[in-house]
């Protein structure tokens, strides 16, 4: 079932993440990927996550569509430029890869490659529009995609005069042009909240389909953030990031911008025995999506690698 | 002013040749303290120090006033043909000003540090990265390309954090103060509508801006300077 389906479909969509590694070795990137086989619709493919180069999104996508599951591509701003963004949404979409989530990214100075020149020609709004564009049939610049328009011989001017055109174009016929089911982020726990919203308005108004939010850790501020949103008519699946560690909570709380993990989950991953940190964390996840079911449309699962506990945390929740 | 610092004493004695004679600029490097007879002097020592030989020096102002560099060099032309290299103590302008007006070889002591563009003769915070499309109506004054580090236009990331941008350093988050000050002017509204992407081609200069009055007088100026080496 694709992700468009599910969204309209299902109560409850869950949605995960892989993040392809740093050289040629997958074999535990395409592991976490059979982990969420029949267990979520669809799994993210994050784009040069965090600006630390690895294997390209695209061509993870189109082992998953290989492997017969649904993928969403990541595409970030960051990397290239409005024609490389284009050619890879077209790349995407003979491949048969409709969803598309579209990003800023992170700045390149975080990365490992800090020495790298930041590109940002789009940004997440624009590139969405971009994404309307092609399968409207035209690229960014106006130009008609190659088959999805029909040529038509115009017949020669009555009086006999040079004729000004000689061809007209019919279209777009959309069979031929390529089909993406676009999504968008926000980051709900945002302080100030005002201007991110008005962002995702933004991001709806230009094609966005649906929502993965950055990671939320406290239903009361999703709560609040989801009533806040709810004049915009999208489905949103809240995000969660599988805990690690209390360390791993600390270091967001204080580095990541929007995540605010709150004190009781952070004496819960402290107190969790060693060794059992994997089960305490899918607790959490699980407890947080049954508190949080009924708020949105459903969860995206981010495992930073651990699937296993975030497929026993879907399981755990016993929502679906 | 355009700032500048100085280049390593090392990366200058490895990039110069035997014998050097030295170009200062009079202009902004006096205010960045980068240039003048005892920055000069001082980099006559260091070259000295190194076994370079130094056949002289010149100081002009501006070195961006590339006729009056073409006047003043031409009367070192003795000096200039014996040279391999011209050391010039200025921003990147009074370099590649020098190579041009002698045709020699210049090396820059100089880093000419990025201050987006030329911001006036008074510059101060704001910045203009002359995109060829203001978009300031719309932003409340505060303009997004040189003040958001990804230079986003149609309103934030997820990055901020207490007003603070991703990339840290201190570094204000722009499209919270674009925010925060369109709020204020009650103006929140225009920050709804989509901006589309840049049109870069915009910032490419115009021919005409390329070829100026002053280029005749410089082209002059060179030949002059050619005339007297040969």
């Amino acid at each position: 079932m694709t992700l468009r389906e599910a969204l309209e479909t299902q109560d409850i969509v869950f949605t995960g993440e892989i993040g392809p590694p740093k050289g040629i070795d997958c074999h535990e990137l395409w592991e976490e990927a059979e982990d969420f086989r029949g267990r979520v619709t669809a799994v993210n493919v994050t784009d040069i996550q965090s600006s630390v180069m690895r294997v390209c999104s695209l061509a993870v996508c189109i082992k998953l569509k290989e492997m017969g599951i649904e993928p969403v591509i990541q595409m970030v701003c960051r990397d290239r430029n409005r024609l490389a963004l284009q050619a890879d949404l077209l790349g995407s979409s003979i491949w048969g890869i409709e969803n598309v989530l579209a990003l800023t990214g992170d700045h390149i100075r975080l990365g490992d490659h800090p020495a790298g020149k930041p590109v940002g020609d789009l940004d997440s709004v624009s590139l969405l529009h971009v994404i309307r564009t092609l399968m409207g049939g035209k690229d960014q610049a106006g130009n008609r995609l190659d088959g999805a328009w029909k040529k038509i011989k115009l017949p020669p001017p009555e009086d006999g005069s040079k004729p000004k055109k000689k061809f007209k174009y019919e279209g777009p016929i959309l069979e031929k042009c390529p089909k993406f089911f676009p999504g968008a982020v926000v980051t709900p726990c945002a302080d100030p909240l005002e201007p991110q919203i008005i962002k995702l308005e933004k991001k709806v108004e230009a094609g966005a389909r649906f929502i993965q939010t950055q990671a939320v850790y406290d239903a009361k501020q999703l709560e609040k953030f989801m009533s806040a949103v709810s004049h915009i008519d999208v489905p949103i699946l809240a995000g969660l990031v599988m805990l690690k560690n209390v360390g791993m909570a600390k270091f967001m709380n204080a580095n990541v911008a929007g995540v605010f993990v709150p004190d009781d989950v952070m004496k819960e991953m402290a107190d969790a025995p060693k060794g059992d940190e994997k089960k305490v964390s899918a607790d959490i996840a699980a407890r947080l999506m049954r508190e949080m079911k009924g708020m949105c449309k459903g969860f995206h699962l981010m495992p930073l690698g651990w699937s296993k506990p975030a497929v026993r945390a879907i399981e755990a929740a016993g929502l679906s | 002013m355009i700032l500048t610092e100085r280049k390593p004493a090392d990366e200058i004695i490895a990039g110069v040749g035997d014998k050097v004679f030295i170009v200062g600029c009079c202009g902004c490097p006096i205010g960045a303290d980068t240039g003048g007879p005892e920055r000069l002097k001082e980099l006559k020592a260091e070259l000295e120090s190194a076994g370079k030989t130094c056949l002289g020096s010149c100081e002009i102002d501006f070195l961006c006033n590339k006729a009056l560099v073409g006047i003043r060099l031409a009367r070192q032309a003795d000096k200039l043909a014996a040279a391999d290299t011209l050391l010039v103590v200025s921003c990147g302008i009074g370099v590649q000003a020098v190579g041009n007006m002698t045709d020699g070889f210049v090396f820059p002591a100089l880093n000419t540090i990025s201050v987006g563009g030329y911001q006036g003769l008074f510059p101060s915070n704001e910045r203009c990265q002359e995109c060829g499309d203001c978009m300031l109506g719309a932003t409340g004054g505060l303009c997004p390309i040189v003040l958001c580090a990804k230079s986003l236009v149609n309103g934030i990331c997820g990055g901020e954090k207490d007003g603070k941008c991703e990339v840290g350093d201190g570094r204000p988050c722009g499209w919270k103060m674009i925010y925060d000050r369109c709020k204020e002017l009650g103006t929140l509204d225009r920050l709804k509508e989509f901006m589309a992407p840049l049109d870069h081609s915009k910032q490419d200069i115009p021919k005409e801006l390329r070829t100026t009055i002053r280029w005749a007088l410089e082209c002059e100026a060179a030949a002059d300077v050619q005339e007297e080496k040969e």
